[in-house]
């Protein structure tokens, strides 16, 4: 789109391999038929095609265009939830009145798209969200697939199972141990099975393969209920030291002391997830005595959930921090008698006179004298504002 | 193959907030006039890449298509 001498040849997005994050994001349909799959590395996927073409990701132009396709969204309906940032669910029940049904709205966006930002787009026109993501992935790309209310058995349950929203790798594999292979045969399972094997998610998946789900699209401009502030980083090269940890620590405790200051929220609880070398993941989490925005003390809980925590079999490669239980900044909280809760009192003012510098002249106007040497982090990380989560039910 | 060439515009803006090209400057530095902005619209270039509000204006008897992206100006050169 960008570069039109790109068309009709094995195109890849890939990610920097000096930082480390050099797999494969996004791929044309050219590089599909070749076998290169998202998430791999980008030697393997050279292996499989060797002109592959990799370019780099441009995250604003991304942005951009999202944005652009969410203006013509607009035009038709209110009713807009993103799912990540380039696919989304539109509700249009009201609107046919005024534009036609579902399937001549969604013709109408597809051509619309393609003359205004030159991109292609797949649309599943269905009566709920799981039969309408699934139709978006049947035709691709440039296509409307729809899936109506009469004849949707014929048309998905011979459909495999893991074509379903909500069925990844895992339940796949589980589903196939126990004879379950296509989406017809997950909706006749009986679902007192499903549940004893999967828990709630077993029901959710049955609903979904039954056609009846009944989740509502949300409004545009809605925002959930923030559950928790984190950010994470995959560092240059292996951390190899507690002192190393706790630079990355006390970088991305900043960005989290910010986000939770922007929201007005503060956190009574610490999250960090720590990935070795060998790519093995851990969570740890800790209580705090009392609820704060603050970096270092956010991040000087991180250290101390990590030093008692890791083990050091293996490097560090990639660390998060969250920021959990969070609470109004302005709740309540109850002290004890056996802490100096004035020093508490003065690290919020200080952080927040370090945050009023940051805002007036930069980020780097103002920053921990330990975070001047080599501290291992990628230098650009765009922030994601959209990212797939659960269903607006 | 058709190449992207960005180029100086001279605009008019009525109190409207409406734009109007009266002239490029091309890479070379002629000044060709805009004779009339027979059509505008948002649109993508197939040819060169990219999107914007596209123009379609007529410059010496001829129709070709300027487009503005996010304040810049381009059209698609032969």
């Amino acid at each position: 789109m960008l570069n039109p001498s790109l068309k009709g040849k094995p195109v890849a997005v890939g990610g920097s391999a000096e930082s480390r994050h050099g797999i494969i994001l996004a791929k044309s349909q050219e590089a599909k038929r070749c076998g290169v799959k998202t998430g791999e590395a980008l030697w393997e996927a050279r292996q499989k095609c060797r002109d592959l073409i990799i370019i780099e990701p441009h995250f604003d132009e991304y942005m951009k265009y999202s944005e652009f396709a969410h203006e013509i969204y607009r035009r038709y309906t209110d009713l807009i939830e993103p799912f990540g940032l380039d696919e989304c669910w539109l509700d249009v029940s009201a609107s046919s009145a005024a534009f036609g049904d579902g399937e001549r709205i969604a013709q109408e966006i597809r051509e619309t798209v393609k003359f205004e930002l030159g991109l292609t787009v797949s649309i599943g026109v269905s009566f709920n969200k799981i039969f309408a993501k699934l139709g978006s992935d049947i035709k691709k790309p440039d296509a409307v697939t729809c899936i109506g209310k009469e004849g949707f058995k014929e048309q998905i349950w011979t459909l495999p199972a893991s074509d379903l929203l909500g069925v990844g790798r895992a339940t796949t594999r589980k589903l196939e141990n126990y004879g379950i292979f296509t989406i017809g045969q997950l909706a006749k399972t009986d679902l007192s099975f499903l549940r004893r094997v999967f828990g709630k998610c077993g029901e959710q998946l049955w609903v979904y393969a039954n056609g009846l789900d009944a989740s509502r699209v949300k409004p545009d401009g809605y925002s959930r209920i923030v559950k928790s502030v984190g950010h994470g980083i995959t560092c240059v090269a292996d951390l190899v030291n507690p002192d190393e940890v706790w630079k990355v620590f006390l970088q991305l405790s900043q960005d989290v002391s910010r986000r939770l200051k922007e929201q007005s929220l503060s956190a009574k609880g610490v999250q960090i997830s720590v990935k070795d070398n060998q790519l093995i993941s851990r969570q740890f989490q800790m209580i705090l005595p009392l609820a704060t925005q603050s970096a270092i003390e956010l991040a000087k809980a991180a250290i101390e959930l990590f030093n008692s925590n890791y083990k050091w079999n293996f490097d560090v490669r990639a660390v998060t921090v969250r920021a959990i239980n969070l609470q109004e900044a302005d709740s309540p909280s109850q002290l004890d008698l056996f802490n100096d809760w004035s020093k508490h009192d003065k690290q919020e003012k200080i952080d927040n006179a370090v945050m009023d510098i940051r805002r007036r002249f930069g980020k780097q106007a103002i920053f921990n004298c330990c975070l001047m040497q080599e501290k291992k982090i990628p230098h650009h990380k765009p922030e994601i504002s959209v990212m797939p989560a659960p269903m607006f039910k | 193959m058709a190449r992207k060439v960005y180029v100086d515009v001279i605009l008019q803006q009525d109190k409207s907030g409406n734009t109007v090209p009266l002239s490029i400057r091309w890479e070379d530095g002629s000044v060709f006039e805009v004779d009339r902005v027979l059509y505008k619209c948002r649109a993508a270039s197939l040819k060169v890449g990219g999107c914007g509000m596209r123009y379609t204006v007529r410059i010496m008897g001829k129709e070709t298509y300027l487009f503005e992206d996010d304040g810049r100006w381009f059209v698609e050169a032969k």
